[in-house]
C-alpha cells in the first residue's frame, strides 16, 4: 500500500515537472520577446492545458499531505518563503492568460506577471530541489534551519538548472507545436540553451564532489544507478541529431526523456529517504487505515480516470497550431 | 512560540479562505441552476432559456476559475503556516482533501469541457447529463469540505498514536451526523446566493428596462427558489445550533451572549458583550425563549461563558454579532424572496420599482450570510483548531517567525487585490451587458481547463451564430 502511493506521487510528480516545465518554459521565453504575435502563438501553445498542467501540483501536494503527512508538514513549512513566492508567481502567470486580453492599456502588467511569475516559479522549483540534495537542517525529524535554512549557492545554482532546462522543454514545444518563424527562432535557441544545461550539469557534479555531498557516495555504493544517465545521454544524442535535421516533433520527446532521468536518478538516489537522509518512506507514510481509504477509491478509480482524461485533452489539441500569429 | 506570527497566521487563513469561499458559493449555486435551465430548455423548447444558460455559463467560467486560483493557495498553506496541525491530522484531513481534488479534477473539469464545447458535438441529453455532472461535482467538493471541516469542529472515528490522529472508523468521520446539518446548510447557502444573484439581475435588468423575457425568467426563478428554500434553510439554521449546543457549549454561549448560567434561560436579541466585565450592556433579552432555543424546554439550565475556564472560551464579540449579521441577512432576504414571489403571483412585481430596488440591492446579502456563518463557527471554535484536542497555538509551524508571516499576510492581501478587483469587475461589466447581444458559440480558443477563456469574442471565424432573444 505503502508502494502504491510512493508510485502514485512519483508520476503525479513527475507529470508535473514535465507539463508544467514546457509552459513554464514558454512563459520565461516569452519574457525574452518583445513581438506581440510571437507572444499569441506563445501563449496560444500553452493555453488549452496549462491549467490542466498546474492541477498535478496540486495532486501532489494533497497525495502528499494524505500518504505521507510529515513530510508534507515538514518541507512545506520548510520552504516557507520560496513556496510563497512560487504560489504567487503561479497565480499571477494563471490569471494572466485571460486578463491580458481584457485590456490594451494594462496589458503590460499581466505581461510582466506572466513572464516573471514563471521564471520565478521554475527557479524555485528548482531550488528547492537543490535544497533536498544538499540535505535540509533536520534534528529529531523537526527542521531547524530557520527561514533561509534553504538557501546555499548549491541551491540557487539548480535554480538556475531547473529556469535553463525548462526553457529548453518550452523552445522544444514551441519547435513541436508551432510553424515557420517562431519554429526557426526556437530551434536556433535550442543549441544555446543545450548547451548551458550541460554546463550546468558539470558545474552541479564538480560541487557535489567538492562538497562530498552523500549523494555521491550513494553512487559509488550502486553503480547500477548509472543506467540513468546512459538513457539521459542516448536521449541527448537523438535530441542534438533531431533538432540538426529538424524532425520537429522529436526534440521535445528526448527532453522529456532526459528529464525523467533526471528524477529517476534522484529519486532512487535518495531511496529510501523521503527528505533526504533524515525521513524515510515507511517513517513518513500515514496509517494504513488512511493509505487504504484512499486506495479503494481515489487511487483504484479518480486517479487512472484522471490520467485518461489529460491523454484525451492532449490528443484533442494535438498536430500543429494552425496561423497562430491571428488566433484570439 | 511566536504570538505575532499566530496571529498573523490566522489573518492570512482567515482572509484567504474568506476570500475563496465566494467563488464556490457562487459556483455550486450556478451550476444546479444551469442544469435546471438546460433541462428546462430540452423540455419547452424555449430559445429564452437557451440564452440565459449561455450568459450565465460565461459568468460561471470567471468566478468557476478565481475560485481554482484562490483554492490552489489553501493546498499548501496548511503546511506551510499550520505544519503541526497538518502533520497531526494529515491522516484524517489529507485523504480528505485528496478525495475533494480528484473529485473535482474527475467530474469538474472534464464535464465543464463539453459545456464548453459540446453543445455541437454531443447529443442534447448527454449535454444534459454533462450540466448535472458539473453541478454534482461541485456539490462533491463541497461534501469533501464540510467533511474535513465537521471533523476539526467535532473530531469523531479516530485514536490518537504517536502523537498523530489515526483514522479507525471512516464510516464514523464520513457520515457524522455534524457532517449532515452542516453540509446541507453550506448547500443552502451556495443555492441562495446563486438564486439571489440571479434574482438581482433580472431586478436590475427590468429597472434598466432590458433584456426583459430573460429578465422576468431570472427573477421569477431566483425568487420562487429562495421563497421555498430560506425556510428550509432556518431549519437547518436551528439544527446547527443543535449540535454547537450539544458538542460545543462554548461556543454556543458566546453566540447567545450568555455570560453566567441561568435557569431558565433568556435570549439576547441584542447588546455589546463587555468581555471585561463578563457582562453585556444595552441588552435586549426575551426570558425563557434562551432555554427553548437551546434544549426546546421551558425550564433547562443553559450553561453560560464564564463555567469555562477563561483559557477554553472563544472570543465572544465576533461570533456573537457575526451570527446576529448572518441571521439580520436571512430576515431581509426572506422578506425580499417573499414579497416579491407574491408580487410575481398578482402581476405587479414589475410595476413596484421600490421592490426591484430592494432585491437588486440584495444581491451581497448571501455572501455576507456566508462569510458571517463561517466566522461563526470558525472564530466561535477557538481556542481550539480541532475541537477539544488541539489548540490553534499548538497547531502553528512551531519555528514561523513574525516576519516571515508578515511577508506572506502582504504578499497575499496585495496579489488578492489585484486579481480580485479586475475579475470583480470583469463579471460587473459581463452582467452589465446582459445577455440581450448575442448567443456566441464557444470561441475556438476555449477549452476545459482554461474555464475563463469561454468569455473570449472569436471575431476572426464565422462560428458566431445568433439567435433572437425572446420568443
Amino acid at each position: 500500500m505503502i508502494m502504491f502511493w510512493v508510485a502514485i506521487l512519483a508520476i503525479s510528480i513527475l507529470l508535473y515537472v514535465l507539463l508544467d516545465g514546457f509552459d513554464l518554459g514558454i512563459g520565461i521565453l516569452f519574457g525574452l520577446t518583445g513581438d506581440e504575435a510571437r507572444r499569441r502563438a506563445m501563449m496560444t501553445a500553452v493555453a488549452p492545458v496549462w491549467d490542466g498542467n498546474e492541477t498535478w501540483l496540486v495532486a501532489a501536494g494533497v497525495i502528499l499531505w494524505g500518504a505521507f503527512p510529515v513530510v508534507y508538514a515538514t518541507l512545506l513549512s520548510a520552504f516557507y518563503l520560496p513556496l510563497l513566492l512560487m504560489l504567487a508567481g503561479l497565480i499571477l502567470r494563471g490569471v494572466a492568460f485571460e486578463y491580458r486580453y481584457k485590456t490594451e492599456r494594462l496589458r503590460w502588467v499581466w505581461d510582466a506577471g506572466f513572464a516573471g511569475g514563471s521564471l520565478v516559479a521554475a527557479f524555485i522549483q528548482g531550488m528547492t530541489v537543490g535544497a533536498l540534495v544538499e540535505e535540509l537542517p533536520i534534528a529529531n525529524g523537526q527542521y531547524i534551519g530557520g527561514e533561509f535554512g534553504w538557501f546555499s549557492p548549491f541551491a540557487v545554482l539548480c535554480g538556475i538548472g531547473l529556469c535553463l532546462g525548462d526553457t529548453l522543454l518550452g523552445a522544444c514545444w514551441l519547435v513541436k507545436k508551432c510553424e515557420t518563424e517562431l519554429r526557426d527562432a526556437a530551434y536556433r535557441l535550442i543549441p544555446y540553451l543545450a548547451v548551458g544545461l550541460l554546463a550546468f550539469l558539470i558545474v552541479v557534479f564538480a560541487y557535489a564532489l567538492a562538497e562530498d555531498l552523500r549523494v555521491i557516495g550513494r553512487w559509488l555504493e550502486r553503480p547500477y544507478l548509472f543506467i540513468f544517465p546512459a538513457f539521459g545521454v542516448i536521449a541527448a544524442l537523438v535530441a542534438a541529431k533531431s533538432v540538426r535535421s529538424r524532425w520537429d516533433g522529436v526534440p521535445f520527446y528526448m527532453v522529456a526523456l532526459i528529464f525523467a532521468a533526471a528524477f529517476g536518478t534522484l529519486a532512487i538516489s535518495f531511496w529510501p529517504y523521503m527528505i533526504p537522509f533524515s525521513i524515510t518512506i515507511e517513517e513518513a507514510a500515514a496509517p494504513h487505515s488512511s493509505l487504504a481509504f484512499m486506495f479503494w477509491g481515489a487511487g483504484l478509480f479518480i486517479f487512472p480516470l484522471m490520467l485518461l482524461y489529460t491523454a484525451i485533452s492532449y490528443t484533442v489539441f494535438r498536430g500543429k497550431l494552425r496561423s497562430t500569429a491571428d488566433h484570439y | 512560540m511566536d504570538l505575532t506570527a499566530l496571529l498573523l497566521s490566522r489573518l492570512q487563513f482567515a482572509f484567504t479562505v474568506s476570500f475563496h469561499i465566494i467563488f464556490p458559493s457562487f459556483t455550486i449555486g450556478l451550476a444546479a441552476w444551469l442544469a435546471v435551465l438546460e433541462a428546462l430548455h430540452l423540455w419547452t423548447g424555449r430559445p429564452a432559456y437557451r440564452l440565459v444558460f449561455e450568459f450565465w455559463l460565461k459568468i460561471f467560467g470567471v468566478a468557476f476559475g478565481l475560485g481554482v486560483v484562490s483554492g490552489i493557495v489553501l493546498a499548501f498553506e496548511f503546511g506551510t503556516n499550520w505544519s503541526e496541525l497538518s502533520r497531526m491530522s494529515g491522516p484524517i484531513q489529507g485523504p480528505l482533501l485528496t478525495y475533494e481534488t480528484f473529485t473535482a479534477f474527475a467530474l469538474e473539469a472534464s464535464f465543464f469541457g463539453v459545456l464548453l464545447f459540446g453543445r455541437s458535438r454531443v447529443p442534447p441529453w448527454f449535454y444534459l447529463f454533462s450540466t448535472a455532472m458539473v453541478a454534482l461535482g461541485t456539490m462533491f467538493s463541497a461534501y469533501w469540505i464540510m467533511v474535513n471541516n465537521s471533523w476539526m469542529q467535532v473530531p469523531v472515528g479516530y485514536a490518537v498514536e504517536k502523537g498523530q490522529f489515526v483514522p479507525n472508523d471512516w464510516a464514523a468521520i464520513l457520515l457524522s451526523p455534524v457532517v449532515w446539518v452542516r453540509f446541507p446548510h453550506m448547500l443552502l447557502a451556495a443555492f441562495l446566493t446563486g438564486a439571489f444573484c440571479i434574482a438581482a439581475t433580472g431586478a436590475w435588468y427590468l429597472l434598466r428596462g432590458m433584456c426583459q423575457t430573460e429578465a422576468r425568467i431570472m427573477l421569477r426563478m431566483g425568487l420562487y427558489l429562495a421563497a421555498v428554500l430560506l425556510p428550509v434553510q432556518l431549519v437547518f439554521g436551528h439544527l446547527n445550533g443543535d449540535y454547537v449546543h450539544d458538542h460545543q457549549p462554548a461556543k454556543f454561549a458566546a453566540i447567545e451572549g450568555r455570560w453566567h448560567d441561568e435557569q431558565p434561560a433568556s435570549e439576547v436579541l441584542i447588546a455589546l458583550p463587555d468581555p471585561e466585565a463578563e457582562t453585556n450592556r444595552y441588552q435586549i433579552a426575551i426570558p425563557v425563549l434562551g432555554s427553548v432555543v437551546g434544549s426546546m424546554s421551558f425550564t433547562s439550565n443553559e450553561v453560560g461563558l464564564t463555567s469555562f475556564p477563561p483559557d477554553q472560551r472563544p472570543p465572544v464579540l465576533i461570533p456573537f454579532f457575526t451570527f446576529r449579521i448572518m441571521v439580520g441577512c436571512w430576515l431581509i432576504m426572506t422578506f425580499a424572496a417573499w414579497v416579491g414571489s407574491y408580487l410575481i403571483q398578482e402581476q405587479r412585481v414589475e410595476r413596484s420599482r421600490a421592490l426591484l430596488w430592494l432585491i437588486f440591492l440584495c444581491f451581497p446579502l448571501p455572501f455576507i450570510a456566508t462569510l458571517t456563518g463561517w466566522f461563526t463557527a470558525e472564530v466561535g471554535r477557538q481556542p481550539w483548531t480541532v475541537y477539544g484536542v488541539l489548540r490553534t497555538a499548538d497547531a502553528m509551524t512551531p519555528f514561523l517567525t513574525t516576519r516571515a508571516a508578515a511577508v506572506s499576510l502582504v504578499v497575499f492581501c496585495v496579489i488578492y487585490a489585484v486579481i480580485f478587483s479586475f475579475g470583480t469587475f470583469y463579471i460587473y461589466w459581463l452582467l452589465r451587458v446582459g445577455p440581450v447581444e448575442s448567443l456566441v458559440l464557444p470561441p475556438v480558443a476555449a477549452v476545459p481547463n482554461r474555464p475563463m477563456s469561454v468569455v473570449d469574442e472569436h471575431p476572426l471565424t464565422p462560428t458566431t451564430r445568433h439567435i433572437a432573444a425572446g420568443e
